[in-house]
């Protein structure tokens, strides 16, 4: 076995030789006789495929974070340590999660049920833990038990034993993230490495993989080359400055989130909000941007921040606003050949935020629509407004006309009146399976109103 | 053993992914082939033509199965309605070939290439298209009781309605999973995840032309079924039997997420037209309804679930006079099917909605209208069956006002809504009747095998399956209880159809009931013969035997340590075409309560917290009829919350197709649904005579414990309005609610 194709797997060394271009991890652990970690759904949403990885950590060395396997190329595996439900526990030594979900009647079918093992000693070793964060489990599904019994096995788990070899792990380094090769698939040593592979053919760059990898497994998508730039140390780097907030677009939402740690309001808002906790695990914050979707949660964020993305190309750097960004559906400004490098918020930022997110569900769902205030108001009246929005065209937008009428209108439900009948009439909604048009409109229109209202 | 709390047989292996589902065993075959459905952009349409041989272009491709290829009957169903390889298209995503590869890939690039010349024909999509085409299929039952004439005219307000709701989607973590192989001699062994392992071996003999003998189906279990697994798997099986059989190789068949949501039925929507008459102290006097559910493309479970809606559309009520016809509409959709509740919840539907939006009308609060009707002793269904036990409805009513201190919450939330003008909170009581069996009386059989081995271990066998209910939980705490040994004694094997024949679906909440009483009655058997064997023993060694030495000695003097333990329901009376009889051993009650807060600006909601009594009987095991009450009631509230089927009405190329296909789109509970307090009791003194060790079934009812949630929703809205009553679309989505909230702000203001 040469070091491209090894992956610790349960403490042992596994081959990656059989795995497939298209593999993804998940199939690839079934493959080799692994099949706790079950396929639910193929895209992220239902968690069942959920396994543990050792990644470098922000509160220690390394830390266990837990990803949909698969979303993930099991080529993205190499040089890396990956622990599933088996090597948690066995039936005879239960791991402590393992105990508390059996006992207490946390499985049914058992079908999910490896998947919420996972995700749930992810958070059990989640360095600093008090009590459980139930967002850990916002990404795995249940059918069958209504959640109450798994909710309670989390909330009845103790702190890991300090001789559990998994907590032992997080003292040192995690694996790095080695320059491997395989067919149709490249993890280059350095930026201007992978910046060389993407000007190949039908090259793409894979961060997290949480949007490629649907695409993959829904759409029999086959990239010629996948170029990984998610462990890239240049777009790795977060810095909070008097002038601005630098994210390195490879960071993932849950590490920018901690690192941030409420630094800026409205994304904190936002968080909690995107996706699921599984999802934020892989995704990245230049992943979200770089796919262009007109629903994604981040976009009207950061439009309403008045946020900056740095390309990167071979050529040198461009700073782009990102308002000018988006040119259409899925499109944008950025050169196949260039990639985000990072985000940029100036500062000082407004200081009265909202993220309001509607949709079917209140976890890990897609948003209908998503309106994200950064206002100040002085002395009762509106002094500074930036409203971005998502899921109203073709690309996420500006509020122009509502922000227009609002500075220097008087914060009231009265004096937002116009306001809120420009936001009303903002974009150009469609009706879909998510929402009518019309309440798409309505919830455009009542948002500065409940944001008065709660104010 | 019976009575105690004891975690899922399997919560080990489940936990630490050792327990094996059918494609997990799949992936351990060597020489598996993979199979990859070629299927229809259209949901109606012609198949002209259909040339495979480009798809043996693609490396990797080793056979592509087309009609040509079945050497029985080319048809999945048992109504011969369902051709495995049809040549006409009835649905989008109708699977019209099969391609077999040496990997998915090559399968699934294979199914790409193989080219289909098809004719698209006018579609029938949505019901209101059915029935203004008169679009039906199957039997138009009816259910008459009195003279609804009469019951109108005693009435004196009499209100008419229509109401269409959502079906649902099984969504089982484990999509539809067989794989097949071919054993010595030619025998046939699929294994397959199915609810209905013998008409799964039924349907995969007829199209490959065999004998039942010759076919051997197993279920190791299932990662959810619901109702789903009991008709739908017999056609990808008997696709995997077919497969394996031209190739000698074991097939795989295993359904993406979105090819099991396009192809697989669902939940039935309906639609109902009704009119209700209520006397002067809000008591109903009639009730005229048609129901039609909306079956898809063939007939499937249709009828039989028709029957159970309208045997379920008195709920807990007494209802003099009724007449309710049902129907069902033929439309180019996946052809719906079983799911939890069977049709009970459909038409227990119709009369709450019915109840909670007349309630305003009468001047009498919900839970208030809905008490004054309720069963009492002696009177009976609009079948004709009496309702026994109806003080148990009453009794877990008053157990729920009493726990949930409904009153003081209702008071309280009364000076919340005052204050808070965007954020309205609403409290709802409804109860559930359920009747327990098979409404047709022949599937009220089942067969069970007990084997005690001469070291004194038990292994038992039954015909029910597992899907996640605990079935074999309660099977071994049944069988130890019998015997009279530890749990450890005992051991469960797969079910399989070469143990035990002639099986009936694990369905309609029956299987512990059945099987269970055919456990008891193998063990029985065996004690039996055992009864000379410990006198004799007794008297040698003047103390009582130990079980090994018991066992040990029976096998020395020749006694048979096995038995095959059988048991029919007694009692059971059902005249289909008339609508008349006793079909149910008994009925399953229970009663919820549930607040919910709305935010107006929104319609979005939070379930606040539910309280729960049910009757489960003498609870054989509690951690798991919790888990199923709990598990169940979630469920319901997914269906009538959150869980959106959409298809493509449009006239578009896309027309018929399932908008909602993934699950990124179709959206059932997750963890953010749980209501913030949940609290379960089981109903007290609630032995049920008759059942196995005086238990009661618990699968189905507690789904419907659901419908406080809608109702709740519905008070909540009406705090938004001025007194009127309030119209609630199902599934009463965010969206729902706000409109809801809307019309309320504007009605009579």
């Amino acid at each position: 076995m040469s070091t491209d194709d090894v992956v610790t797997v349960n403490g042992t060394p596994r081959s990656l030789a059989a795995a497939r271009p298209e593999s993804n991890a998940l199939d690839w652990l079934r493959a080799i006789g692994l099949t706790g970690a079950k396929e639910g759904c193929a895209e992220g949403e239902c968690g069942a495929c959920s396994v543990l990885l050792a990644r470098p950590g922000i509160e220690a060395e390394t830390e266990w974070v837990a990803l949909n396997s698969c979303l993930l190329p099991a080529a993205s595996l190499a040089g890396q340590e990956v622990v599933t439900s088996e090597g948690l526990g066995t039936p005879a030594d239960l791991h402590p999660v393992q105990s508390e979900l059996a006992v207490r009647g946390g499985s049914q079918c058992g079908y999910c049920t490896p998947g919420f093992v996972c995700s749930m000693a992810a958070e059990f070793y989640r360095p600093g833990r008090e009590d459980f964060d139930h967002h850990a489990l916002s990404g795995n599904l249940c059918r069958c038990t209504g959640y109450r019994p798994i909710v309670e096995a989390a909330e009845a788990l103790g702190a890991p034993d300090q001789a559990d070899p998994l907590l032992r792990r997080t003292t040192s380094a995690a694996p790095a993230a080695s320059p491997t090769r395989a067919e149709g698939w490249i993890r280059p040593a350095h930026l201007a490495e992978a910046l060389e592979a993407l000007a190949e053919p039908g090259a793409v760059a894979v961060a997290g993989s949480t949007d490629l990898g649907v695409e993959a497994n829904l759409r029999g998508h086959r990239p010629a080359l996948r170029v990984a730039i998610d462990r890239l140390d240049e777009l790795r780097g977060l810095v909070v400055g008097e002038e601005s907030v630098q994210i390195g677009a490879a960071l993932t939402l849950s590490e920018v989130e901690r690192l941030l740690a409420g630094r800026v309001p409205l994304l904190a808002e936002v968080f909690p909000q995107f996706a699921s906790r599984l999802i934020r695990n892989g995704a990245t914050i230049g992943g979200n941007l770089g796919t262009g979707s007109p629903i994604g949660d981040l976009a009207p964020a950061l439009l309403a921040l008045d946020a900056s993305v740095v390309l990167v190309s071979a050529e040198g750097e461009r700073t782009v606003v990102l308002a000018d960004y988006f040119t259409g559906y899925r499109q944008s400004v950025r050169r196949s050949d260039e990639l985000i490098a990072l985000v940029r918020i100036p500062r000082p930022l407004a200081p009265d935020v909202a993220f309001h997110k509607i949709a079917k569900r209140r976890f890990d769902d897609i948003s209908s629509v998503a309106v994200a205030h950064a206002i100040e108001v002085r002395e009762g009246t509106v002094s500074r407004a930036a409203i971005g929005l998502g899921g109203v065209a073709a690309t996420p937008i500006r509020a122009s006309e509502a922000e227009r009428l609002l500075v220097g209108a008087s914060w009231s439900p009265e004096g937002v009146a116009a306001a809120a009948d420009a936001l009303a009439d903002a974009g150009t909604p469609i009706d879909d399976h998510r929402a009518s048009a019309a309440y798409r409109r309505a919830m455009l229109g009542q948002s500065l109103r409940r944001l008065v209202a709660s104010s | 053993m019976i009575g105690v709390s004891r975690p899922h047989e399997s919560a080990a292996l489940h936990v630490t992914g050792r327990a094996l589902y059918t494609d997990d065993v799949a992936l351990r075959l060597p020489g598996l082939l993979h199979a990859h459905p070629v299927t229809s952009p259209h949901a109606h349409a012609r198949v002209l033509g259909l040339d495979p041989r480009p798809a043996y272009d693609v490396p990797g491709v080793v056979r592509v199965l087309t009609a040509a290829d079945v050497p029985g009957v080319n048809d999945a169903g048992v109504k011969h309605d369902e051709p495995l390889f049809p040549d006409e298209a009835m649905f989008h995503g109708h699977a019209l070939a099969w391609v077999l590869g040496e990997t998915l890939e090559a399968a699934r690039l294979g199914a790409a290439a193989v080219r289909v010349d098809l004719e698209e024909l006018p579609s029938v999509i949505t019901l209101g298209e059915a029935i203004a085409a008169q679009s039906f299929q199957g039997a138009r039952p009816s259910l008459e009781r009195g003279d609804v004439a009469e019951g109108f005219a005693a009435s004196s307000r009499v209100f008419e309605g229509e109401f269409e709701f959502a079906g649902q989607e099984h969504f089982y973590l484990e999509t539809h999973a067989s794989v097949a192989q071919i054993e010595d001699d030619g025998q046939v062994f699929v294994q397959c995840s199915t609810q209905h392992p013998t008409e799964t071996q039924e349907i995969v003999a007829h199209v490959l032309g065999l004998a039942s003998h010759q076919v051997t189906v197993q279920c190791l279990r299932m990662g959810g079924g619901f109702g789903g697994k009991e008709m739908q798997p017999h056609g990808f099986a008997a696709i995997a039997a077919l497969g394996a059989t031209l190739t000698g190789r074991p097939v795989r068949v295993r359904l993406t997420r979105q090819q099991d949501m396009t192809m697989s039925g669902k939940r039935h929507g309906f639609h109902a037209t009704w009119k209700v008459g209520f006397d002067h102290d809000g008591r109903i006097q009639a009730l005229d309804a048609t129901l039609t559910s909306d079956g898809g493309w063939s007939l499937d479970l249709s009828e039989p679930v028709l029957s159970r809606a309208l045997c379920h559309v008195d709920n807990a009520y007494w209802i003099p006079h009724l007449r309710v016809d049902g129907r069902i509409a033929r439309t180019h959709k996946t052809s719906q099917t079983a799911f939890r509740g069977f049709g009970g919840p459909q038409g227990m539907l119709v009369i709450e909605d019915i109840l909670g939006r007349c309630a305003p009308e009468l001047g009498v609060a919900p839970e208030d209208l809905r008490r004054r009707n309720f069963y009492v002793e002696g009177q009976a269904t609009p079948y004709g069956q009496p309702v026994r036990h109806a003080d148990r409805l009453d009794r877990a009513w008053q157990a729920v006002l009493d726990t949930s201190d409904f009153a003081a919450r209702r008071t309280a939330i009364a000076a919340h809504n005052a204050q808070n003008p965007h954020c309205k909170r609403g409290l709802a009581i409804t109860p559930v009747k359920f009747g327990i069996s098979f409404n047709f009386t022949s599937f009220n059989q089942a067969g069970a095998l007990v084997h005690v081995y001469k070291d004194g271990s038990v292994l038992i066998n039954h015909g029910g399956t597992e899907m996640g209910q605990g079935l074999h939980t309660k099977m071994l705490q049944v069988a130890a209880t019998a015997l009279g040994l530890p749990i450890e004694m005992v051991r469960l094997a797969p079910t399989r159809t070469d143990k035990v024949p002639n099986t009936s679906a694990t369905a309609a909440s029956s299987g512990t009931d059945l099987n269970g009483a055919a456990v008891k009655d193998a063990c029985e058997q065996i004690l039996e013969r055992l009864v000379p064997v410990r006198k004799t023993l007794q008297e040698e060694t003047s103390a009582a035997p130990a079980w090994p030495d018991l066992v040990r000695r029976a096998y020395l003097d020749r006694v048979q340590l096995w038995a095959a333990g059988f048991y029919r329901t007694e009692g059971l009376s059902w005249d289909a075409s008339a609508m008349r009889g006793s079909p149910f051993k008994y009925f399953a009650y229970g009663v919820a309560a549930a607040e919910v807060e709305v935010d107006g600006f929104t319609g979005a909601y939070e379930v606040t917290r539910v309280d729960i009594v049910h009757d489960v009987g003498d609870s054989l095991s509690p951690l798991v009829d919790i888990g199923q009450i709990e598990g169940g009631f979630v469920q319901g509230v997914g269906w009538l919350t959150l869980e959106d089927l959409r298809w493509d009405t449009s006239e578009g190329p896309h027309r018929g197709r399932l908008a909602t296909q993934t699950a990124s789109t179709y959206k059932l509970p997750s963890l953010s649904e749980m209501p913030a307090d949940l609290r379960v009791t089981l109903l007290d003194h609630a032995t049920e005579d008759g059942a196995v060790y005086g238990s009661k079934a618990v699968g189905e009812p507690p789904l419907m414990l659901a419908f406080s949630v809608r109702e709740a929703l519905r008070d909540a809205v009406a705090a938004f309005g001025h007194g009127c009553p309030v119209d609630l679309a199902s599934p009463a989505t965010p969206e729902a609610v706000f409109w809801a909230i809307d019309a309320a702000r504007s009605n009579g203001g």
